[in-house]
């Protein structure tokens, strides 16, 4: 489990642009770097990052070998409603890390 | 011997030992990188302080304590305590930065193996306690026995060294607000450590940054831990003396 700073708001108005904002701690290995013995470290990257809004994806993201380490994505959302909001991440080996809140839309 | 005193007296009168015109590293960034430092959930050193929040409850070595046992939270004693440091250690009868003091804690308190220079966990408990500190004032330790340390690191700080024969007095006090190559050069205040640096896409000690400032003049840089990375630690904090902390900065 990677350490993450996830950002949404507890509560918006209805129509509200609201702002996210995640930070993953995480190596972005590229799988391009050789180490000391001729070898290549092997590519260990997020492939692929997802938001959803009361189950329905509003975010598809995907991430390459040049992107730097702790990737830090910032994106806008339009609320109407309370809801769940999920934002979660795909790495190399197809493992899923997931962080889920609840926004109040009053 | 005129041009020696003439290179002191441009010290002197460039230097910004004293005056309120010392600027942070922070002033010579770009406004991406600087609001990348100031906001916490963009700043990359923040997972660095969640990892040292996560291994400050976590006991360790024989004694099974973690650093939560005998300090409590990292809020309460340990405010303060990296805008002072380096200190003098009674016992080891050495001068230790923070990382040394949090060895001599894991060795001496918790009987646990000292944690490598560079390495994550120990880089996230200084930052921790780091931030500790962040928007105090430096404020060296009075302690009369740091007096050699500094005035070795001073020493150090301006003595030609390298192929390159620079000292850093004349790239951080004569050329500061210059440039080498494209980056800027600052003035060489510690006041962010441990950082995040863009370059290293990961966080470094000042010791690490001081081996790129060696090996930037093609000098062999001391070993990590050497007593004279610890003399010119004290010695820049001292010329930093009142300038805020701002651990975990941003650098590029
Ligand atoms: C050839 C010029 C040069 C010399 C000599 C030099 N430095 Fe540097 N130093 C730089 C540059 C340029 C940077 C900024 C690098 C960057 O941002 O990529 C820097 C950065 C630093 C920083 C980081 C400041 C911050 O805001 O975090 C410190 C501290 C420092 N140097 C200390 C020293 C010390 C101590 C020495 C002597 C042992 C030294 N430097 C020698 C050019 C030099
Ligand atoms: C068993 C108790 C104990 C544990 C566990 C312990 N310490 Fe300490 N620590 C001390 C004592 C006692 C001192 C005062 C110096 C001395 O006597 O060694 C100290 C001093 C310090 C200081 C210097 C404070 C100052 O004001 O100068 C720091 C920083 C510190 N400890 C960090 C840590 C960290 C980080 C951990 C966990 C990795 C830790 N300590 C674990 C007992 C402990």
């Amino acid at each position: 489990m990677a350490d993450v700073l996830v950002n949404i708001p507890e509560s918006a108005a209805p129509g509200e642009i609201i702002e996210i904002k995640l930070l993953i701690s995480h190596p972005m290995e590229t799988g391009f770097r050789p180490l000391a013995d001729g070898t290549l470290q092997p590519r260990d990257i997020i492939t692929s990052v997802r938001c959803l809004y009361g189950g329905e994806t509003v975010l598809e993201v995907d991430l390459h070998p040049a992107i730097s380490a702790n990737p830090f994505l910032a994106f806008h959302l339009r609320v109407d409603r309370s809801d769940e909001i999920v934002l979660e991440w795909t790495d190399w080996y197809g493992e899923v890390q997931r962080e889920v809140r609840q926004i109040e839309v009053v | 011997m005129t041009k020696v005193c003439t290179t002191a007296l441009v010290i002197l009168m460039a230097g910004p030992a004293q005056s309120d015109d010392r600027r942070s590293g922070f002033e010579f960034m770009g406004p991406t990188t600087q609001s990348m430092q100031t906001d916490d959930m963009a700043n990359p050193g923040m997972l660095a302080v969640l990892a040292g929040e996560r291994l400050w409850n976590e006991p360790a070595g024989l004694s099974e304590q973690s650093c939560q046992t005998c300090h409590g939270d990292p809020e309460g004693e340990m405010r303060g305590v990296a805008a002072r440091y380096p200190a003098f250690d009674e016992v080891a009868g050495t001068a230790v930065d923070i990382s040394g003091r949090v060895n001599l804690c894991r060795t001496r308190h918790q009987r646990a193996d000292p944690l490598p220079h560079e390495n994550a966990d120990l880089l996230a408990l200084v930052t921790l306690i780091g931030l500790q500190s962040r928007g105090l004032p430096i404020q060296p330790d009075p302690d009369p026995r740091l007096t050699e340390w500094r005035a070795r690191g001073e020493a150090y700080y301006e003595t030609r060294v390298g192929q390159l024969n620079l000292s850093c007095a004349q790239c951080h006090d004569e050329n500061a607000g210059g440039h080498l190559g494209g980056a800027p050069i600052p003035e060489a205040h510690p006041t962010g450590y441990p950082i995040y640096r863009l370059e290293w896409q990961a966080m470094g000690s000042l010791q690490r940054r001081l081996r790129g400032c060696f090996t930037g003049v093609r000098s062999e840089p001391w070993p990590y831990g050497s007593d004279g990375y610890i003399a010119l630690e004290a010695y820049l904090m001292q010329r930093a003396a009142g300038m805020t902390m701002e651990t975990p900065a941003v650098r590029p």
